[in-house]
């Protein structure tokens, strides 16, 4: 039985195997390799180094997309944890109306990045979004263009990206600080110290973990950033809104040029490994200090 | 004690003004797109944006649900509903079957390999999708897959393995393993375990999975677009391609009510499942 249990378990895990070899590892390994090959619009096995990494690197639309992603992502992640973090600690001085208002901030996490972004489009149209309303009332001079103006589109993306967000960092961070010991902050009272400190050196290094959980889910989303451009603003106006995602997914499909869709891919995939190994690493520390 | 009671007061009305403020913001787009959905054209144009419409019509729900136009054919988004559909329910199956039977493999079974494989999956989770895409597109098509119903099933089970198969696992790690000693003992092996003992017990699992896949397959753009093929588009590349597509005047009020009937399962799902949606991306979101 043990022996027909053991083969069982083994059949069990084929499929997983087979796509985990087959279509994770084959694919990253096929992937790199193109990346390193003369292919256009059909694969070839004509080795040329690093010739397209060059020739990534010069682009003009590249250089765009990752400057654009690199302010994005730390602008996103940080002011997404900041507001969500608040929220949190606000939720939790035992306030009313708590259900209502958690759903309410999480809400937008529910709704795809299409959705999100083809409201936030509409709620910032220059001509009738809320840059009409302000003029409606008296602003005259108040010029709410960001969408289409070149060095302010990527904000607006931002908006769009912390409104979907902000709700998770929330409920990642209330059930971090529903964890936390009450006797901590009977402590700090009696030694009277006021809450902002409390917070700021004793819960915040407590909730650690939890601040590496909803830092690299958004890291995570950063880096597959692609949807929201396209429904926004489609990378526009003119390239001021593009994002490697759209690069790759442009260069493969619409532009025919394999090679530098996959040199570009595989630099994502070196970014997210350089990102996301040390935060994995810190998550870790945190959880196995906490098992301790 | 007095002053420090006003003082508390204060701080409680900020409290209070800063999450109604928040909430405001949070509720905006939301409250723009269906008083948009719920006005004519005329009055978008002239009017503000925020007002209340002054003859509510539900003619853009109608136009956006069985007229609305992407290129050249003009039948709504309810064909991007029905693929959507079409598409959700063998994939969310798929996905969580296998997602279940991998994790309690892992989990409760010593099988050769299992330390590589968990440790390849939890890497994918992280790995952006750009990376896989053009490989498997050749593969799919080698096989025959692309473009086609069964092609965005299969990938949707490949990219919802890794969450699957860690929520699985972490949650039948966690079942005592004198339930399984017990029935070893008594002849149950691999898959009588697993049918009468596991799965039984799994049902908070399976509610969260089934919450994670619904959302997350409802709201997928990429795959959809690269592998569903023109036939099978699902909603959101449909309605992204009504937006962008229509020809002339854009017309916001139907753009915005195709919007929100996209949106309105993930929606759904959220506001049914309260606090196990919180669990599932929680428990989807702690790796290793």
């Amino acid at each position: 039985m043990a022996i027909g249990s053991r083969l069982a378990a083994q059949t069990a895990l084929i499929p997983a195997m087979l796509i985990a070899l087959v279509v994770y590892c084959g694919s990253t390994g096929w992937t790199i390799w193109i990346s390193m090959t003369s292919s256009r619009m059909l694969p070839n096995n004509n080795f040329v180094g690093l010739r397209q990494y060059e020739i990534l690197f010069a682009n003009e639309r590249w250089q765009v997309s990752v400057q654009n992603l690199a302010l994005f992502g730390v602008l996103f992640i940080t002011l997404a944890l900041a507001l969500g973090f608040f929220l949190a600690v606000l939720i939790d001085q035992r306030v009313r109306a708590e259900d209502l208002l958690r759903s309410v901030f999480l809400y937008p996490f529910s709704m795809s990045f299409i959705v999100t972004g083809l409201a936030w489009r509409w709620l910032l149209d220059p001509t009738l979004g809320i840059a009409k309303i302000a003029h409606d009332i008296g602003f005259e001079g108040v010029q709410f263009d960001w969408l289409v103006r070149q060095d302010r589109v990527i904000y607006t993306l931002l908006a769009a990206a912390i409104w979907h967000a902000a709700g998770l960092v929330m409920a990642i961070m209330l059930s971090g600080l529903r964890g936390i010991d009450q006797e901590i902050w009977k402590a700090t009272r009696i030694d009277g110290i006021p809450a902002w400190r409390t917070y700021i050196f004793v819960v915040i290094p407590m909730l650690k973990g939890s601040f590496a959980t909803a830092t690299i889910l958004m890291a995570t989303s950063v880096v597959r950033l692609y949807d929201l451009s396209v429904a926004m603003t489609n990378g526009g106006p003119g390239i001021a809104s593009e994002v490697p995602a759209k690069f790759v997914m442009d260069n493969l499909f619409e532009r025919q040029n394999i090679g530098l869709a996959t040199a570009a891919a595989t630099s994502m995939l070196i970014t997210v490994v350089a990102v996301v190994a040390p935060l994995l690493y810190a998550q870790n520390r945190a959880a196995a200090r906490v098992a301790r | 004690m007095r002053r420090n009671a006003k003082w508390l007061s204060a701080a409680r009305i900020g409290l209070y003004a800063f999450l109604v403020i928040s909430a405001a913001f949070f509720l905006l787009p939301l409250y723009v797109m269906l008083v948009t959905s719920l006005k004519g054209m005329p009055e978008i144009r002239e009017g503000n944006m925020l007002s209340l419409p002054h003859a509510p019509t539900v003619a853009a729900w109608v136009k956006a649900w069985s007229s609305a136009c992407t290129g050249l054919s003009c039948n709504g988004i309810q064909v991007g509903f029905l693929n959507s559909l079409k598409i959700l329910f063998p994939s969310v199956t798929m996905s969580i079957a296998v997602g279940a039977v991998t994790g309690y493999a892992l989990s409760l079974w010593r099988p050769r390999g299992a330390a590589w494989l968990f440790g390849i999956l939890m890497a994918v989770a992280f790995v952006p999708y750009q990376v896989f895409l053009f490989p498997l597109v050749r593969m799919f098509s080698y096989v025959g897959l692309n473009s086609s119903l069964p092609g965005i099933i299969v990938v949707h089970t490949i990219f919802g393995l890794p969450t699957m198969t860690l929520i699985f696992r972490n949650y039948f790690a966690g079942i005592p393993l004198e339930l399984i000693k017990a029935a070893r003992v008594d002849g149950a092996g691999f898959w009588r375990i697993f049918g009468a003992i596991m799965l039984p017990m799994a049902v908070p699992i399976i509610v969260v999975a089934i919450i994670l896949q619904v959302t997350g397959i409802w709201n997928d753009f990429i795959f959809g677009l690269v592998f569903a093929g023109r036939e099978n588009f699902p909603m959101t590349v449909q309605l992204n391609n009504i937006v962008n597509s229509t020809q002339g005047e854009r017309e916001y009020n139907v753009d915005m009510a195709a919007t929100i009937l996209t949106a309105l399962v993930p929606l759904g799902v959220y506001f049914i499942s309260g606090r196990w949606f919180v669990r599932g991306i929680a428990a989807g979101a702690v790796k290793g």
